[in-house]
């Protein structure tokens, strides 16, 4: 009794002390014409002296400015000197499911049991989170929403990060499954007095199984009249029509192998590696087999003491480089506050060897090609979406990383959070101390 | 059949010793007056003095005289030894032989804070005066398994708890009584840092505590034992009565050999300190030392690396200290470290003890110091040295034969006396049957090969080609040969049975045929083996496996020889002077004998080595205000102040983040204890100095800090029973002020005769003498605000916030009140009080005036905190040169140690970095890092070392699948993986 009444007071409290979150933009009722800056579209290409054109929340033009006299429409945006891209994709993301990591109320990531592919990340996710907002005034504009957990830990779902409600945040509803796929080796649990080792999983072809079996059951349920509902299995009828995607989470390299056999054996027709810390060996078979990675963030230290130091800097920029269709996602220790930092992984790849126009489709294209939102995302093309950004400068380092405008499907969003607020509250208190 | 191992024990001429008061009701008093005479044995009077072809008497369990000719009494009765060698028993000091297993206190959800023993210290992990004799019962089977290693006496003690209490000195003689085994009943002091498990008071829950509390019993006692307590204690009197003890030191691992040696000279105590085992990797440290170490002989398993994806777990440091290990004690030999042996950690101590002994002489160990470390050296470590560890008149008669050199492989121990009672081990007086043998049954003539230890004989059976199935069994010099029928497809035996003769080339005996019917056989000895063949043989044998140089540290990228100071000019830099100068471009600086000589244009380089440094920029090293790395532990949780704990007790040297930091051009940290209580511990600034000692990474003369902390963690929010003081932030400012008022009142009567020394009110007067600054680990403004005020009722200020997510709210108090900041650039959202945590904080706080630095608390974070600084640009609009003294130059001056490094100042400290691009930009690199001159982190030597790891593995590898291959024991891989740190659990409450 006691416990659950200071719980409550907590999130009483918790709902008192919060400001009101940023209202979503109006719908785009006016052209807006972005003139002269350096376009970064994303796939590669740039444009310096660009102009860009967008109405009704789609990208109409996008061409060299010095090269047309097109007619300027609607609002004019003189950008000489500055930087447009494309909004960032934070892929494999919780923003919206958890606010506080301690305060177990605002928790909402990790549902309980097994194989969940039912368990939906969209109707949990807060379009009110202060953290989505946070992620606004650094480009990261759209965001994949996962539930965490389980070895399947459920149904995620592609959102924009500008919107009253769930429902209005939808890009792609129900993209995808994800497996957190078992690792052959486990791992004492410290906090409960075992030994902190790392040995040999003696349950890891019990558990490989497993997933097996729950696949081929799901498989034969739904070949069958299924005159009782079973939910799960229900929940795997697009992913065997191909219209959910499957993300393994893993990062063996042995378990990577198996990972490739299990999709052979399931004629899965699309699948993506989420972290593949040592998928770097397995680049040949990853590109031969058609499999997407998505790498962890960068900004980790190395699993072995003998790893090269910068081995977590470098991965996505190698696995790159070697012809793997590959993005930058951010889970992790601190993923969601740290999801606003996801332009300065890309920026990491650059340090440790990419063209920072390749680095950019590691959070642009490629992420909207794994998650299979590519036509209305990712780059800067016509007849996309016009979810884009203006920066003063390299959006990629932190230096340039300074956003004026931003667009979501048109929208003019606002660009404040909780933070800028408070920022600018105390920043005045301090004047006015000043003045006086 | 093998041949059984029997240990049986005879009376030579002597009775049962029985105490002479005792009463008998089991026959007649008897008493044991004989003198039993060895001769013509090769006797090892002690290491490097023998007396070929001599005879020894023994009396009473004594040696009563030794040499080439003695006296004979009338009554006594002699064995011959001739062709066999007497050596005295061994001695182990570490052992807990005997002792009843401590209890475990039974376990509860609540954790205990006060002591539960009545009459004692008040930490019940300090048990001095626990007695190995009340725990004792003799263990005759483990006895006849040491017996069987070679030892006759051991040093027992339960090992239970801090202090431990003291041992006994128990010889190992089966059928005597309590009273004659015990040979010292109050012999050594034990010590430890792990806690007794007899109780569950939480105090200490660290390394460091462990040592703080250890120092402060010792003043305890010392301050007891004039006689100043108004209560009795019980624990403090046993720690002075075993004040003349030998102190054994017990821990597991070389960082703790050291921390032990460390209280020794604090308090002038000389530790022998049981060992690790890896010595070696830090051997001119554990010179210095002075101290003995009583070392195992338990080296590491080969790991089985046969599966490819497994062999990856296994990390170079670990292969390495598989490889090195058994060279340990050859290394300490060299190196002139005394050293004894011990059985501990040893599976089976009768197999194990002398194969693994044997692999170290392989390895290179001397014989000679080897068998000292196992007879005079313990001996006269504990003070014996006249009664044990050698066989002169007057010894206990402590002794074993053997067949030859002890350290020979193919030496049989046949005997072990201990206090002149007899331990068959083998028969001595087996023959060796070792040899090839024509063997002539039922008028065939077989070819028979017995090989094999003497005992253990085994035999290989051929007619013509064709091999025979036989078993061979031989025991008490009878020989059984068991031969089954060439024809295979019948079921048929040949059984040959023979008594052997002491001493021949032929056997002759019985022979039961196949069809049941009797008759003879002679097995004829062909010519032995040359004994150049042999030696041929042996040197074949003695080829030990290569032996990987040890590094500094002795893991990966570790350095084969340390770094030293250069001097160097970087030739055209853009430099980062973080002084009036600004930012200078196409500058030169000169680097002379570990400081900054020039700053300027057209430098002569001189002898300088000259480093290109065109478009590339120079800056001064990152300094971490706050970091966790390179220790071995980060918080005291016991109790709600730790003042009198150090993180200076706890570095480690070893920890590959401080590798990884200097890749990331970090030179300076100071290490903090974590944020579990209010008053935290004492902190460590360090030089990341890889490859040096623990001592040696200290800044010499650091200015004095201690944590603080505020907030969730110390209220134990987010974890812990809700039962210690303070729950709430009010709580919290009543602990400091308690404290602090108890530390002015301890002050205040420090001079008094009465005065106890108390380590943690030492520290606590320190910081109200501002002799020693505060870091105090704060998040929202109430708590921070309280702090200050509470500082100014002491009069003494808060040097540093750190973290301080909501300085940028009471910045003009911060301000006022004289305190610094050093905060996240971007952390919130972790926990409820960083709701309000804003990236904007230190550009905030910078432009109030407050100095201003960004901190890591992270071993990830830290080894880029140039990007770190460079996020003010972003948030809050701070220029470039001012974003980088966040973390540089700030933290110098918030450390107080700006007059030596934090920038590029002609005669500061040589801590330099040299960066590929501009220092806050995400695409620079740290090609260079230099402390006081010398070059820690190279990115080309990185290359080079890469590769070198890489041939290094599989070097390793392969020795270790060859080890597979051979049937060497392997362990399956395991692998120590370091805990993952993050709010919320105990080690990690930063």
């Amino acid at each position: 009794m006691k416990l659950k009444y200071i719980t409550l007071l907590a999130l009483f409290s918790f709902a008192a002390n919060t400001l009101a979150q940023q209202t979503p933009a109006p719908k785009q009722s006016d052209a807006v014409t972005i003139v002269g800056a350096t376009a970064h579209l994303g796939n590669g290409e740039v444009i310096e002296n660009s102009l860009i054109i967008f109405e009704n929340a789609k990208i109409t033009q996008v061409m060299d400015a010095g090269e047309t006299k097109m007619q300027y429409r609607g609002e004019i945006i003189e950008a000489q000197g500055k930087h447009v891209y494309p909004g960032f994709i934070a892929a494999n993301s919780t923003l919206g499911l958890v606010e506080v990591d301690a305060v177990r109320a605002t928790d909402d990531e990790d549902e309980i049991g097994e194989m969940l592919p039912h368990i939906r990340s969209i109707i949990a996710y807060n379009t009110e989170s202060k953290l989505v907002e946070s992620m606004r005034p650094n480009g990261v504009l759209m965001g994949q929403i996962v539930p965490r957990g389980s070895r399947i830990s459920g149904t995620s779902s592609v959102v924009q990060f500008d919107a009253w409600n769930w429902e209005d945040a939808v890009i792609k509803e129900n993209d995808a499954i994800h497996l957190n796929w078992p690792n052959s080796f486990s791992r004492g649990r410290w906090w409960a007095d075992e030994d902190s080792v790392i040995k040999a999983n003696e349950e890891y072809q019990k558990e490989v199984r497993e997933i097996t079996e729950f696949f081929n059951s799901a498989k034969a349920y739904l070949n069958g009249d299924q005159e009782i509902a079973h939910l799960p299995y229900q929940a795997m009828k697009p992913v065997f029509e191909n219209k959910k995607s499957v993300f393994v989470h893993v990062d063996g390299e042995k378990e990577i192998l198996d990972v490739i056999q299990f999709m052979k054996e399931q004629a899965l027709g699309k699948l993506t590696i989420v972290g593949g810390y040592q998928a770097l060996k397995l680049a040949e078979t990853l590109k031969k087999n058609n499999i997407s990675v998505l790498t962890n963030r960068p900004h980790n230290t190395p699993d072995k003491d003998d790893d090269d130091y910068d081995y977590p800097y470098k991965l996505a920029a190698q696995l790159h480089q070697a012809g793997v269709l590959v993005g930058i996602q951010s889970a992790g220790r601190m993923e969601r506050m740290n999801t606003r930092n996801l332009p300065f992984y890309a920026g990491t790849a650059v340090a440790h060897g990419l063209e920072k126009e390749e680095a950019l489709k590691l959070i642009t294209s490629n992420v909207a090609q794994i998650l299979g939102i590519d036509e209305v995302a990712g780059t800067l093309e016509k007849g996309k979406d016009a979810t884009l950004f203006i920066s003063e400068g390299d959006a990629l380092d932190m230096r340039g990383n300074i956003i004026e405008r931003a667009f979501i499907q048109g929208r003019d969003i606002s660009l404040e959070t909780h933070q800028t607020e408070l920022y600018q509250r105390y920043s005045n208190k301090y004047k006015e101390k000043k003045a006086k | 059949m093998r041949l059984k191992l029997l240990l049986c024990l005879f009376l030579i001429g002597m009775q049962l010793h029985a105490q002479e008061y005792f009463p008998k009701n089991d026959g007649v008093k008897t008493s044991r007056t004989g003198t039993t005479i060895f001769t013509n044995a090769k006797i090892h009077v002690k290491p490097g003095e023998i007396i070929e072809n001599a005879m020894f008497a023994i009396k009473d369990g004594k040696i009563s005289a030794i040499g080439k000719n003695i006296n004979i009494p009338a009554n006594s009765q002699t064995i011959d030894l001739t062709g066999k060698e007497v050596y005295p028993s061994f001695i182990d000091l570490y052992s807990t032989f005997g002792i009843k297993k401590p209890k475990e206190a039974e376990g509860s959800d609540q954790p205990q804070y006060k002591a539960g023993r009545e009459g004692y210290y008040w930490n019940d992990h300090i048990r001095p005066d626990t007695k190995a004799l009340s725990y004792f019962s003799y263990d005759k089977k483990l006895a006849e398994n040491m017996q069987k290693a070679g030892f006759g006496v051991v040093n027992t003690h339960q090992a239970d708890g801090i202090i431990r209490g003291n041992g006994m000195l128990i010889a190992l003689s089966p059928d005597a009584t309590e009273g004659d085994r015990i040979l010292k009943e109050r012999s050594a002091q034990y010590l430890s840092f792990d806690k007794s498990v007899k109780s569950r008071q939480s105090y200490p829950t660290s390394t460091m505590g462990a040592m703080a509390l250890i120092r402060q019993a010792y003043y305890d006692a010392k301050w007891y034992a004039k006689g100043k307590s108004k209560n009795k204690d019980l624990a403090l009197e046993a720690i002075n009565n075993n004040k003349n003890l030998l102190q054994i030191f017990a821990v597991d691992n070389l960082l703790d050999e050291l921390r032990a040696d460390k209280i020794g000279d604090e308090f002038g105590i000389q530790y022998a300190i049981l060992g690790s085992g890896f010595e070696f990797e830090r051997v001119e440290e554990i010179k210095k030392t002075g101290a003995t170490f009583i070392l195992p002989l338990n080296f590491p398993d080969a790991y089985d690396v046969e599966d490819p994806y497994l062999a990856k777990e296994v990390s170079l440091a670990e292969m390495k200290r598989w490889n090195q290990a058994p060279a340990n004690l050859k290394i300490l030999a060299e190196n002139e470290v005394p050293f004894i042996l011990t059985t501990k950690g040893l599976e089976t101590t009768e197999k194990d003890f002398r194969k693994n002994l044997l692999k170290a002489v392989e390895y290179g160990l001397d014989k000679e110091i080897a068998l000292a470390a196992l007879t005079t050296t313990p001996a006269k470590l504990i003070g014996e040295e006249n009664r044990l560890g050698n066989l002169q008149e007057g010894a206990w008669a402590n002794f074993i034969i053997t067949s030859g050199d002890f350290f020979d492989k193919e030496t049989t121990l046949y005997e072990n006396w201990v206090q002149g009672r007899r331990a068959v081990l083998e028969d001595m007086n087996t023959t060796n049957i070792k040899g090839d043998y024509d063997l002539v049954v039922d008028g065939k003539t077989y070819k028979v090969k017995i090989s094999g230890e003497p005992a253990k004989p085994k035999a290989e059976v051929k007619l013509g080609e064709m091999k025979i199935g036989s078993k061979l069994s031989f025991s008490n010099n009878w020989i059984n040969l068991l031969l089954s029928s060439p024809d295979t497809t019948k079921a048929e035996f040949i059984r040959l049975i023979s008594k052997v003769p002491k001493k021949t080339d032929k056997i002759s005996g019985k022979a039961i045929l196949a069809n049941g019917s009797e008759s003879t056989f002679t097995a004829v000895k062909k010519a032995e083996e040359t004994s150049e063949a042999k030696k041929d043989k042996k040197n074949q044998k003695t080829e030990t496996p290569e032996i990987v140089s040890v590094s500094y540290p002795n893991v990966a990228y570790g350095f084969d020889k340390l770094p030293e100071a250069e001097n160097i000019l970087f030739r055209n830099a853009t430099v980062w002077t973080n002084g009036e100068e600004g930012i200078l471009k196409n500058t030169d600086v000169l680097v002379k004998n570990g400081k900054i000589s020039r700053i300027g244009n057209n430098i002569n380089a001189g002898n300088a080595r000259e480093i290109d440094a065109t478009g590339k920029h120079l800056t001064s090293g990152i300094i971490d205000e706050h970091s966790h790395i390179a220790a071995s532990a980060i918080n005291e949780a016991g109790h709600n102040s730790s003042a009198e704990v150090t993180m200076e007790d706890v570095i480690d040297p070893t920890d590959i983040n401080i590798y990884r930091n200097l890749a990331g051009g970090v030179t300076t940290i100071q290490l903090l204890h974590g944020s579990a209580n209010p008053i935290g511990g004492r902190s460590a600034i360090l030089r990341l100095k890889w490859g040096a000692a623990a001592e040696e990474m200290l800044l010499k003369d650091a200015p004095k800090f201690i944590k603080f902390a505020l907030g969730e963690n110390v209220k134990q929010s987010n974890w812990g029973s809700r039962s210690r003081f303070p729950q709430t932030r009010m709580g919290v400012e009543q602990v400091f002020t308690d404290y602090f008022t108890r530390a002015r009142e301890y002050e205040a009567k420090k001079t008094s005769a009465d005065a106890r020394k108390d380590l943690e009110m030492e520290t606590i007067s320190e910081i109200l003498k501002m002799e020693r600054f505060v870091t105090a680990h704060s998040y929202v403004q109430s708590e921070i605000n309280m702090l200050m005020k509470v500082a100014e009722n002491f009069d003494f200020h808060i040097n540093t916030f750190t973290h301080i997510l909501e300085g940028y709210k009471v910045a003009d108090k911060m301000k006022e009140h004289g305190a610094g900041g050093s905060t996240f650039s971007d952390w919130w959202a972790y926990k409820y009080e960083v709701n309000d945590a804003i990236p904007f904080n230190a550009s905030l706080m910078h432009k109030v005036g407050i100095t201003t630095a960004i901190n890591s608390d992270d071993a990830e974070m830290s080894r880029r905190l140039n990007q770190e600084a460079a996020k003010s640009i972003k948030y809050g609009g701070v220029s470039e040169e001012e974003a980088w003294k966040f973390i540089t130059l700030n933290p110098a001056k918030l450390l107080h140690i700006d007059n030596r490094v934090g920038s590029i100042k002609t005669g500061k400290d040589a801590d330099l970095v040299l960066w590929s691009d501009n220092p806050l930009s995400v695409y620079a690199k740290a090609e260079k890092t230099l402390i006081q001159g010398a070059v820690y982190f190279d990115l080309q030597r990185d290359k080079e070392l890469r590769k070198v790891i890489s041939k290094q593995r599989n070097n390793l590898i392969t020795q270790m699948l060859k080890a597979k291959n051979d049937g060497v024991k392997t362990q399956p891989v395991s692998k120590e993986k370091e805990q993952h740190i993050h709010c919320g659990t105990l080690e990690a409450i930063h």
